[in-house]
């Protein structure tokens, strides 16, 4: 699978959307921190931009990746190697190449703005981490969608569906169900409802460091104790976790029943 | 000329007497707080040296300065009140007064002003205590430099930690009070001067005001406390470089206004306040120059709010500018600074040429339906937010500033 997952990261290291990628994000970190002279300010942009872009680029570059060497796949599908070593170790390759785009692209900007001085290094370096979260867990889910079509345009489809709906619409039905169900205890439900979609719980995580103050203007014990102490962060992570090995675990099922 | 000696000896005498010392230490003649008063006379000054007194119900009645050497410690024992002002002209200075007792029918403070004129209390320590400086129909006193350090748990067991009731002309400065009830508070009291204290972690407000008029404070910091500050019922009262910083919690604010008119509230900073300013009822006040700064709410207007004016303020990186929960608005907002102004300024004025909208339609939906909440800063909530700046239907639509800065306000 090390192997494997070498030559995927390799092959994409020297590919150009690498690059690209890896520019576009040394430029907006460039541009933020040069428009804002303010960390914390620059931060927020970032989230609000992180929490849209990287499942967007991490959905389409994972299924395009998966389209485009899929001759590759299938000649090593004929050596004796184990189906979920191949499939895991190009989705790590794609995950990994992506994720390092990622923090270097905005790290080295960042670190030379005097980053390690400021008192949002926490604040960033927690962006970098649910950065890296939504890499991984967009890039399985692109995978997944990538497994189940044999037709591209289809596939591509479901892909850019999946990620309209958990960026937007999803939130648009969990704000109708909220308004609708006023009458009744929500908090449980908001919570639930945030778990339920990998971009929202970025989000949350997020807001946790920057809008406390906001967020305890809500009289509920359940909130209280979710955002008043590390709890919420806890089981944020956790959710994050789930949300990266269920979709890995679906790759290896589907990897082992597949006809190529 | 005979009665002119008199006269003239008879002052004499009394500047003599005017000058005279009483100690009381453990082992003087004199070993209690209450003797000394008791031996001495008129205009007397009393030195308490250092040593521990258990003593309470002391009744200060005649004009004295009792003066505590390296701060002796007055204990109440938990028994009641500790001192008594009745009398005018009494100076109280550098005393450490612990232990007063805890009652559910009489207000015992460390140290009570009763219905006296020109007093003074300074340099005064106090910790275990009920109510701590405690001020009743007294006036032109100053309450300089004490320090108040309680230990409430519960409100309804624990007392204030300066006290005004009917109480004008008051000059209290340079205080620190922390963990008692609320901080400083001032019922019926007019004309009165709040400078340059601190008032941190009590449980409920750092200050709080009711029924007092043309008061001035300034200078002041309330940190942490469970409800923030509290200004009720009130006119004309100036509120000035204050600090209001990390009130967090549902019902806490940074400043809370009910019924207060006429005021002025000018150079203040709000800073990671849950709600910086609750607005209920209050007409024709002006807002200048104040800094929010990463508040959950900068300023949330409940209603009845008419006439006021807030101009040159900076809303800094605030969760929610401004909210309001009815489509009418007869406030002015003008040449603000906004963090989240996103207009330009093509004839380079300093003066955007957008208009800002400093109320969100998320933020009349957060009013409705509290939950909503956890989407703050979701792309859909920024896309409904978007729609409703373009053409307002829920917010109020003349709710402008037609002249944002684009850069930060100095003064």
């Amino acid at each position: 699978m090390l192997k494997i997952l070498k030559y995927s990261f390799f092959d994409l290291m020297r590919s150009r959307w690498s690059y690209v990628y890896f520019a576009f994000y040394l430029l907006l970190g460039i541009v933020l921190l040069f428009l804002n002279n303010d960390l914390s300010k620059a931060v927020i942009t970032l989230m609000n931009v992180i929490i849209v872009l990287v499942p967007l680029i991490g959905t389409i570059f994972g299924v395009m990746y998966y389209y485009n060497s899929k001759e590759f796949t299938e000649l090593l599908l004929a050596q004796p190697l184990k189906r979920s070593s191949i499939f895991l170790g190009q989705y790590l390759g794609v995950a990994l190449s992506l994720s390092m785009s990622l923090i270097l692209g905005l790290g080295i900007p960042f670190v030379f703005y005097g980053l390690f001085k400021s008192t949002a290094i926490w604040d960033f370096s927690l962006l970098l981490i649910t950065g890296t979260f939504l890499t991984l867990i967009f890039t399985a889910l692109a995978f997944n969608i990538a497994l189940s079509n044999e037709n591209k345009i289809k596939g591509f489809g479901y892909a850019i569906l999946l990620w309209l709906f958990l960026a937007i619409i999803y939130d648009g039905i969990f704000l109708m169900t909220l308004i609708l169900f006023e009458d009744y205890p929500l908090d449980k439900l908001s919570l639930v409802g945030t778990m339920l979609n990998p971009i929202d719980l970025s989000r949350t995580l997020i807001l946790l460091k920057l809008d406390i103050s906001a967020l305890l203007g809500y009289t509920g014990a359940v909130f209280k104790q979710f955002f008043g102490t590390n709890f919420g962060l806890i089981v944020s992570f956790i959710m994050l976790t789930v949300w990266v090995i269920l979709p890995v675990l679906r790759i290896v099922f589907k990897s082992m029943k597949k006809d190529f | 000329m005979k009665t002119l000696i008199i006269i003239f000896s008879v002052i004499l005498m009394t500047s003599y007497t005017h000058a005279s010392q009483i100690e009381v230490c453990n082992t003087c003649p004199i070993s209690t707080l209450k003797e000394a008063i008791a031996q001495a006379k008129d205009f007397d000054t009393v030195f308490v040296k250092k040593g521990t007194y258990k003593e309470y119900d002391i009744l200060v009645n005649k004009p004295l300065t009792i003066i505590g050497e390296n701060y002796p410690v007055i204990d109440g024992e938990l028994k009641g009140e500790v001192i008594t002002i009745t009398s005018d002209n009494v100076t109280i200075d550098g005393l450490f007064i612990i232990n007063v007792g805890t009652s559910y029918t009489e207000d015992y403070a460390a140290i009570r002003v009763k219905k006296s004129k020109h007093f003074v209390i300074q340099n005064v320590v106090l910790e275990k205590l009920f109510f701590g400086i405690y001020l009743e129909k007294s006036s032109y006193g100053k309450v300089y430099h004490n320090k108040i350090i309680g230990d409430a748990v519960e409100e309804y067991n624990s007392g204030n930690g300066i006290q005004l009731w009917y109480s004008n002309h008051i000059e209290i400065e340079h205080n620190y009070v922390e963990h008692v009830r609320d901080g400083i508070y001032l019922e019926f009291s007019d004309d009165c001067i709040i400078k340059n204290n601190i008032s941190a972690e009590n449980l409920r407000y750092g200050l709080h005001f009711m029924f007092s008029n043309d008061d001035i404070y300034q200078d002041n910091t309330f940190e942490n406390n469970g409800a923030g500050v509290a200004v009720m019922f009130s006119k004309k009262i100036k509120m000035l470089n204050n600090t209001f910083k990390e009130n967090w919690g549902t019902a806490s604010y940074g400043m809370l206004l009910k019924e207060i008119n006429d005021a002025e509230i000018i150079g203040n900073t709000f800073e990671e306040n849950t709600i910086g300013i609750n607005i209920e009822g209050s007409n024709r006040m002006v807002y200048k120059n104040n800094n929010f700064i990463n508040n959950g709410w900068a300023i949330k207007v409940r209603g009845a709010c008419y006439t006021n004016l807030f101009i040159e303020n900076n809303f800094l990186y605030n969760s929610f500018d401004i909210s309001y929960n009815s489509k009418v608005n007869d406030n002015v907002f003008d040449r603000n600074y906004w963090s989240n102004y996103t207009g330009y300024d093509l004839d380079k004025d300093g003066v955007g040429d957008v208009p800002y909208r400093p109320v969100k339609l998320f933020s009349y939906i957060v009013n409705r339906t509290p939950e909503t909440i956890i989407l703050l800063r979701s792309l859909f909530i920024d896309i409904i937010d978007f729609s409703e700046k373009v053409s307002p239907v829920f917010t109020p639509d003349n709710l402008l500033d037609n002249n944002p800065l684009i850069k930060k306000v100095q003064w």
